[in-house]
């Protein structure tokens, strides 16, 4: 009995090693390739083709062992490389890995060609090309080949120069020296203000270009927020026809051309729908006139309660004044009070003095 | 020259309605014919289908004026109406004021118009409210904006101005290099 006990258990133990090799070792038709600078594994095997059709746990279980198979088959590979401890004895094993020789692609779009500059259109326009210049001049005083600019110059070191003659017509009094050195300075700040001005022309070209990404707050200018406001606002399944705008917004027609170009209708076109439109529009602006006007209300209640306050100290003052008084008052009052309260007087609240107003 | 776009067609219409108020579909809507406005260098023309057809066919350069002119618009886009349009604006006028014999001469000659020289004025004329002037043989004059309404009218002073003058038909005369 012992002896058929043994045999199970070393068949077990058989049993367990070939199922570890197993999980080890993965046979494959086709050998994969490896590129492993960057740790990437290609398989050129075909697939099962029966398996990966159609949806289900059967085919995750196939691309799962898939998946699995070569994993294992790249990780080997993994640990044929040299390796070392990395920072002394206790640290982790590191391998070293080779050269990667698959080549990515880009991962950000290559960049745009800037614009050409001013001088650059002009000198296409014109023609003008580049003339290779001698890198070496031939200082007749030095009596050798001197460099164009810089360090011991042909011309000689500008900052030591001892005379600087008055040209004819120039002011007599005026200082030369610093005549030049202002010249020079002007000079390089135009040279700088153009390369600036060149530097924002392109930036503005490429601004104009469409889904860039927004700076963080605090570097955004309005012009790309206002941009960007406005391409959200068309990016929806309406294209932006049925947002809310915000209170001070203005409201914008679509433009069709994306806002290159006015269009208008053609001159001659439908007549009658012309017609129609401008029918509509007229009922539009006659239909918001509020049938009740606030402050002609107001007004008008204002003015009553003035006459009536008016006529109740007329009357006391009348009973104490008698007829006289009563024409003195009538020719003293005039309209100094008019103005925007009283927009519309009522024919019967306030005396209407002579007849000499027909009505219409 | 082209048609008007929507804005612009909407304030030739809110500075029409000052003057002739809902009458401007008779304007729009005739049954005599087809009538429409265009543009043509900034101005305002009310012209018939027929005509139009026949001006499309005229160079822009050499196209000074087609129609009637109702008025033009300036450089800030604003709307003028001119005295061209009197014709069309006296039929269906709203509140109309009449002067006097003695003063009218003076309202052809581009001046404002005073109580001494005011006839009729419509009743429920409010203030700033767009007027045609008439004479008083129910001829239109020109047209103005009321200064004060029809009641403070009649307490007013009488050298108070109560009809801003805006166009008169003697411009016919005073500026007859600038009116198309």
């Amino acid at each position: 009995m012992a002896a058929v006990r043994v045999e199970e258990v070393l068949a077990a133990a058989d049993e367990q090693e070939a199922e570890k090799r197993r999980s080890v070792t993965v046979e494959k038709e086709l050998e994969l390739e490896f590129d492993l600078g960057n740790l990437l594994a290609l398989d050129r095997n075909p697939p099962p083709a029966a398996g990966l059709r159609g949806a289900g746990p059967r085919r995750e279980a196939l691309l799962r062992a898939l998946a699995r198979d070569n994993a294992q088959l790249l990780v080997a590979r993994l640990w044929e490389l040299p390796a070392e401890r990395a920072g002394g004895a206790g640290g982790p094993l590191v391998a070293q890995l080779p050269e990667p020789t698959f080549r990515l692609p880009r991962e950000k779009p290559p960049p745009r060609p800037r614009p050409p500059t001013r001088w650059e259109q002009f000198a296409r326009l014109k023609g003008i090309r580049r003339r290779k210049k001698t890198s070496l001049v031939w200082d007749e005083q030095a009596k050798e080949w001197r460099r164009r600019w810089g360090y011991q110059r042909a011309g000689g070191d500008p900052a030591r120069a001892w005379v600087a003659e008055v040209p004819e017509g120039a002011d007599p009094e005026e200082d030369q020296f610093a005549r030049l050195r202002r010249e020079k300075r002007e000079r390089v700040a135009r040279n700088e203000l153009n390369r600036l001005r060149n530097l924002a022309r392109a930036h503005r070209a490429a601004a104009t270009i469409p889904a860039a990404p927004l700076h963080p707050t605090g570097h955004q200018s309005r012009e790309e927020l206002g941009h960007v406001a406005r391409v959200a606002r068309v990016s929806t399944a309406s294209l932006g026809r049925f947002q809310p705008r915000l209170p001070k917004e203005p409201a914008e027609p679509p433009s069709r051309s994306g806002g290159r170009k006015r269009r208008f209708e053609p001159l001659l076109g439908n007549l009658a729908a012309e017609r129609s439109r401008q029918l509509e529009m007229l009922r539009d602006m006659g239909s918001k006139k509020p049938v009740l006007d606030i402050t002609r209300a107001v007004n008008k209640q204002l003015r009553q309660e003035e006459a009536e306050a008016a006529a109740a100290k007329g009357k006391k003052k009348q009973s104490q004044r008698g007829k006289r008084g009563r024409r003195q008052q009538r020719v003293g009052r005039s309209g100094k009070k008019s103005g925007a309260r009283r927009q519309q007087q009522r024919p019967a609240s306030s005396s209407t003095g002579g007849g000499k107003r027909k009505k219409a | 020259m082209r048609p008007l776009t929507e804005a612009e067609t909407r304030s030739v219409f809110e500075k029409l309605g000052k003057y002739i108020g809902e009458n401007i579909q008779l304007l729009v809507d005739r049954p005599d014919g087809t009538y429409c406005f265009r543009l043509h260098r900034d101005r305002v023309y009310y012209i018939s289908e027929k005509l139009l057809k026949v001006a499309a066919s005229v160079p822009r350069d050499n196209l000074v004026s087609l129609g009637t002119c109702f008025g033009k618009f300036t450089k800030t886009q604003k709307f003028r109406l001119s005295v061209t349009a009197l014709d069309f604006l006296a039929p269906y006028a709203k509140f109309k004021v009449w002067v006097k014999p003695g003063s009218e001469q003076s309202f052809l000659y581009g001046n404002h118009v005073l109580k001494s020289g005011l006839g009729r004025i419509t009743e429920n004329t409010a203030q700033y409210q767009g007027v045609v002037v008439y004479s008083m043989a129910d001829i239109p004059l020109g047209f103005g904006v009321a200064a004060k309404s029809t009641q403070e009218c009649r307490k007013v002073d009488p050298m108070a101005i109560v009809v801003f003058h805006q166009a008169d038909v003697g411009e016919y005369v005073r500026n007859e290099d600038t009116l198309t």
